[in-house]
């Protein structure tokens, strides 16, 4: 189940509504960008989408959730916790097995990163947080993924490569972005967002920058 | 006059305190105390290192329980912190660490007698309580977030293993290595009731004015606990735990007719135990509360409330010794040198010496509490003051003290001061088996006359006294919003 059909799709925050009340439904192999000036509810959409398909998703929050004592590896191989019994993870918080310090190094590589494997990730730059979260989400291999502005620390040729990285991994993607470029680069569908309502859907080679830039 | 809340409540606390000395036993009652403590510090002075065999034991015993214990009561007070959420295990845990290392192990050695287990339990017992519940604020501190982000289906051991222990690893550790530090002191004072550690033959010496070998004890004691860093290393942490139970000592084979004797008659109140009936239990009850509790009760909360106000003086004195906005390195060095002596003391240890030399009245037990936590809130604010930065014109001297810092350190000061008052009425508690008329006077009184009874009665009153007190202490931190770490 990649795709999905959500209907009545609401948030308060603090009493005041922030999200719809909105449908979304979103086929297998659509990539949906969500566009809309900040504050306009991408984030809480994510979020919701997220708690509705019961977590069964690849999630990049906007805050990343790192746990900052690990180092990446294990950031990383959090996304495969449900996969292995408990006795599995723990050897591997102590020592990873060769299989496992494989994968993650291959992943790490194609996001740049390989030198970092046992980086601690509280000495990581921003840019760099922003991939292990990235990594972790490919790693965790769902069929749908969340992602909250993923690349708003990188610049030019890292946001392509994960960009790049994430359109190959996920058939089906819900990705807030405020790059407008970006968004219909790697997005086959945009979703516009205006206080809490959906104010744009379109196809996105049916679009131009210009016809996303009066939401902002 | 408008006074701020927090002032208004140090003034009624100073208050109190005065009114207390009132009615408190303030005296020196010996014919020559300078001349006794002169001939202490002239042992302390001269040490005698060689005089006993028995000195490389005690310190290896004290040593050997104070890891057992500690990691003993590490295991199941982090187990217990799990579950800490649970009302009843809150309780419990309030409750078991409400009672002293030193009530405990009285209470074990009615049935266990000078069994190694008897000083084990009396360390592991309390610090479980006490580790469960500063484990669980810590664990409570980590964040959630990562955990949320699990894939569904994720086991609760790898959630745990992978999303909260790592966040809070070094505090978990700085704090189990402070309470090692903690239990090194429990240990040594378990020699008081008669465990082969180093209290027994402290105690030892003193009676029989050996002055000199009980200076080599402290200081030994000292250069102990000053250089854990040293020979506690994590890797080595193994050895230890694994090694300590062998250097335990015999001690004295378990009697199980004893244990089973003790928990069968010995505490059952005595008029049940003879089968008089329910009026008897009563006035049995009434006699207990009204000879020994109620005026055990009084003297422990005067003692209490004197003691934590001149805690509270000797700490102001006392953290400008080694704040760096005074003075010159000889005085930070010496100062620092008096603040950890202060502190590595346990206040147990500070009382019976000046017991000894001042003769028996509450003076020797305030000072001595004053003293042991005086020196651990002023080394605390005496750093935090070493945190903050002044503006280059700063006034110098007394001004700065009184205008600059002391305003600054006022809130964390009184945080930490509440956070002890139960601790030191715990202490002052247990000060009781030294000769002063709280609490423990009357539990080990009850105990020699061989009325365990009375002295179960007695113990689990003063268990509620500092459950009280903790309550309305961190009722009063909540209500002046005063935040502070735990220390001990």
């Amino acid at each position: 189940m990649s795709g999905f059909k959500l209907s009545g799709l609401t948030a308060s925050y603090g009493g005041e509504r922030v999200i719809g009340p909105l449908s979304l439904d979103v086929n297998e192999g659509e990539r949906v960008a969500l566009v809309g000036k900040s504050g306009a509810g991408k984030s809480t959409l994510i979020k919701l989408i997220h708690d509705r398909v019961d977590g069964h998703a690849s999630l990049v929050p906007q805050d990343l959730g790192l746990v900052n004592a690990l180092p990446v590896f294990h950031n990383v191989f959090m996304g495969q916790l449900d996969t292995h019994p408990a006795w599995y993870n723990t050897l591997t918080l102590i020592r990873p097995f060769r299989k496992d310090r494989e994968a993650v190094t291959g992943l790490l590589r194609e996001l740049g990163m390989a030198d970092k494997f046992w980086a601690p990730t509280a000495s990581l730059s921003g840019g760099q947080r922003q991939r292990v979260a990235v990594a972790r989400a490919i790693y965790r291999n769902a069929n749908l993924l969340l992602a909250d502005e993923p690349i708003s620390a990188l610049d030019g040729p890292l946001a392509h490569l994960v960009m790049k990285a994430l359109s190959q991994r996920f058939a089906t993607s819900i990705i807030a972005l405020h790059d407008v470029e970006m968004a219909l680069a790697y997005a086959t569908r945009i979703v516009g967002i205006q206080d809490g309502q959906i104010a744009l859907d379109e196809s996105s080679n049916r679009l131009s920058a210009a016809d996303i830039m009066p939401l902002y | 006059m408008h006074l701020s809340p927090t002032l208004r409540i140090s003034l009624l606390f100073l208050v109190i305190a005065i009114a207390a000395l009132f009615f408190a036993d303030i005296a020196i009652t010996t014919a020559n105390p300078w001349r006794d403590l002169g001939r202490f510090f002239l042992g302390v002075a001269t040490p005698d290192f060689f005089s006993t065999e028995g000195l490389a034991t005690a310190l290896l015993r004290t040593v050997a329980f104070a890891f057992v214990g500690v990691a003993l009561g590490g295991a199941c007070g982090f187990l217990l912190s799990l579950i800490y959420r649970f009302y009843p295990v809150r309780i419990f845990c309030a409750f078991i660490r409400a009672i002293h290392e030193l009530f405990w192990a009285l209470i074990f050695l009615q049935f266990f007698g000078f069994h190694p287990l008897t000083g084990v339990l009396a360390i592991a017992i309390p610090y479980a309580g006490i580790f469960a519940k500063v484990y669980s604020e810590i664990l409570e501190e980590a964040d959630p977030g990562p955990a949320r982000l699990l894939p569904p289906g994720t086991g609760l051991i790898s959630t745990f293993l992978y999303t909260r222990i790592p966040d809070c690893w070094v505090q978990l550790r700085t704090y189990t290595a402070y309470r090692l530090e903690c239990g090194l002191r429990s240990s040594a004072i378990l020699g008081f009731v008669g465990l082969p550690t180093l209290g027994f033959y402290l105690e030892t010496s003193f009676s029989q004015g050996l002055y000199s070998e009980a200076g080599a004890m402290l200081i030994l004691f000292y250069v102990l606990i000053a250089t854990i860093p040293l020979w506690v290393k994590p890797k080595l942490l193994p050895v230890y735990i694994l090694g300590a139970p062998f250097f335990l000592g015999d001690g004295m084979p378990i009697i199980w007719g004893n244990v089973e004797r003790f928990f069968t008659q010995d505490i059952i109140p005595a008029p049940l135990r003879d089968g008089e009936g329910l009026a008897e239990l009563g006035s049995w009850f009434g006699d207990l509360m009204l000879t020994e509790a109620l005026p055990g009760i009084w003297n422990t909360l005067l003692l209490t409330q004197i003691a934590l106000v001149a805690t509270g003086i000797l700490t102001l004195l006392a953290f400008p010794l080694i704040s760096n906005h005074f003075g010159g390195p000889i005085r930070r060095t010496s100062g620092h040198v008096f603040l950890v002596i202060a502190r590595s003391t346990p206040e147990y240890i500070l009382a019976y010496i000046l017991l000894q030399l001042w003769g028996p009245s509450m003076l020797p037990a305030v000072v001595a509490l004053a003293l042991h936590n005086g020196g651990i809130i002023g080394h605390l604010i005496g750093r935090q003051t070493n945190t903050i930065q002044l503006r280059p014109d700063a006034p110098t001297g007394y001004r700065r003290y009184s205008w600059e810092l002391v305003p600054r350190v006022y809130r964390s000061f009184l945080a930490f001061l509440f956070y002890r008052w139960e601790i030191i009425m715990r202490e002052t508690a247990i000060l009781g088996i030294l000769g002063i008329y709280t609490l423990g006077f009357y539990v080990d009184s009850a105990i020699q006359q061989i009325r365990f009874d009375r002295a179960m009665v007695l113990i689990l009153i003063t268990a509620l006294l500092n459950i009280g007190i903790d309550v309305l202490g961190r009722y009063i931190r909540r209500k002046l919003a005063l935040q502070t770490m735990p220390t001990c």
